[in-house]
């Protein structure tokens, strides 16, 4: 009986240490990632000799993501239109489609499309990249040549970032709308002009700057988590593609929840 | 000009260092050899300040590593060059790029000039074709060069060389020995290498240390280190099967 009761003790004992693990984990590694934003923000000031690399992250992110982004906003403004056109026309109101993909894609899906693309591609990247600089020494080496290491890697990935997501936002917009419109016209039988001018209604200013400040936001937490995990990856090319995993795991997390906080606070 | 005084270092429960005692003089090069993973770069590392001891102090021309504030670092750091195993380049950057980086990236001299040292440090080294390469498309020999002349660029006092012929051929081994030697000879330059290559730890060392069990078990000049009776020095240096190491 009281072996019995030992060995629940000790069971729950073990649990509770792993949630007390995992919880210490992420509040260091939350705490070193905003430490890390801090010091690049700091080293903004030298950013002007940095352009060339900021230029080609921003390359990266931009124009090496150009087709994805295509894609998806092509395809998620037609699922969007199918779906909903459907249920609208039930109604009789499937002229309204333009207005409802637009407030949608402005106010949310397209940031967050955005996001998904970008953590994906571009910041699982610079993790893996980071990280191996970290295990090949490079970093250390930087260290011994008294280069800050978040002057030279991390503040042109996140200025590069946090200026490319609201780019990347608007483009997955625009097409989504233009995705909107093919289904309006071919399935759901809501002419072009229709589908305009309903389009046009529905965009708003509010939405549109909150959408914009959650993609700069996105942009931070991308790079800025992406960064950390590679500078803080350890044990070779097994820690790289750990330190991967976990960016990305980590950036997809924190875009969701401080997103609902962005959205909370203009919108609640 | 290096010194370490009863040095302790752990990673969780394995013991690496345990009461690490080495004085190298102004000028010497010292070899420290041993196995692979017994430590010696954990050593070396504490000697830049990358690494700190749990216990024992690391001295370097008197001014204590471990504890220094970033400004005392920096400046330790501006008088000593480390030449990783890996080379340690960037590599998204030339040739050129990474061997001007110790200069560019601080903006101390006019480009002009850095791109006059860049050619004499890359002509001393030989590398003078391969300037606006990358590090992929050059051989692992040319990296560690490449990684030289950048450590070169700031005309070091001191140079740490973690395993600098590793994974080379006999031939380029032999080039970097030389190189390490030219160092000493031309610049007066104070050096500690660690490696487990026997052949050019005779061909560079002053003296040679042999760590093991956390602490030098015998440090000597070349020939007394190759005569030795120390069984432990013994077998790794003829590589024998039987003997108290055991393989790890």
């Amino acid at each position: 009986m009281n072996s019995g009761i030992n060995n629940t003790g000790r069971r729950l004992g073990g649990i509770f240490e792993l949630i007390g693990s995992r919880v210490m984990e992420f509040l260091d590694q939350a705490g070193y990632t905003i430490l890390l934003l801090a010091r690049a923000f700091y080293y903004l000031k030298d950013a002007p000799p940095k352009a060339r690399e900021i230029v080609t992250q921003m390359y990266f992110a931009g124009v090496k993501t150009l087709v994805v982004c295509s894609l998806v906003g092509v395809f998620t403004g037609m699922i969007l239109a199918l779906q909903t056109g459907i249920e609208l026309q039930n109604f009789g109101m499937q002229y309204q489609i333009g207005h409802l993909i637009v407030a949608s894609m402005t106010r949310e899906m397209g940031p967050f499309m955005a996001a998904i693309i970008i953590t994906a591609s571009v910041g699982s990247a610079m993790a893996a990249e980071i990280g191996t600089m970290k295990v090949y020494d490079e970093i250390d080496a930087l260290e011994m040549m008294s280069i800050s290491p978040v002057k030279f890697l991390v503040m042109p990935r996140v200025a590069a970032l946090a200026t490319m997501m609201p780019v990347v936002s608007v483009y997955i917009i625009v097409l989504a709308c233009l995705g909107g419109a093919v289904v309006a016209n071919s399935i759901l039988n809501v002419s072009f002009n229709v589908y305009m001018k309903h389009l046009y209604k529905g965009i708003h200013f509010k939405p549109i700057y909150v959408g914009l400040l959650k993609s700069f936001v996105f942009g931070l937490i991308i790079s800025g988590v992406s960064c950390a995990y590679g500078l803080r990856a350890t044990s070779g090319e097994l820690g790289v593609g750990h330190a991967t995993r976990s960016s990305v795991v980590a950036s997809f997390l924190m875009v969701l929840i401080i997103g609902y906080f962005i959205t909370a606070i203009f919108y609640g | 000009m290096i010194e370490f005084v009863d040095v302790h270092k752990s990673f969780g429960p394995k013991r690496v260092l345990g009461g690490f005692n080495l004085s190298i003089e102004k000028g010497e090069t010292f070899v420290i050899i041993g196995q692979s993973g017994i430590g010696k770069t954990v050593a070396l590392r504490h000697v830049a300040g990358l690494l700190h001891p749990d216990s024992g102090t690391v001295l370097v021309e008197g001014v204590q590593v471990n504890g220094a504030s970033p400004g005392t670092m920096r400046k330790l750091r501006e008088r000593m060059g480390v030449l990783f195993q890996s080379g340690a380049l960037i590599n998204w950057m030339t040739v050129a790029e990474n061997v001007a980086l110790p200069l560019s990236e601080h903006r101390r001299f006019p480009k002009k000039e850095i791109d006059r040292l860049v050619d004499e440090k890359l002509g001393l080294l030989e590398l003078g074709d391969a300037k606006q390469k990358t590090p992929s498309e050059i051989s692992g020999g040319m990296k560690k060069r490449v990684a030289l002349a950048r450590v070169l660029m700031s005309n070091p006092d001191i140079i740490l060389y973690d395993e600098p012929t590793t994974g080379l051929d006999p031939v380029m081994s032999m080039v970097i020995s030389d190189l390490i030697r030219q160092m000493q000879r031309d610049f007066g330059v104070t050096s500690l290498v660690v490696t487990h290559d026997m052949k050019s730890a005779f061909h560079v060392g002053d003296r040679i240390g042999m760590l093991y069990g956390g602490e030098l078990v015998q440090v000597g000049s070349p020939e007394e280190i190759m005569n030795t009776e120390n069984a432990v020095v013994r077998q790794f240096i003829n590589g024998d099967l039987e003997g108290p190491i055991r393989a790890q």
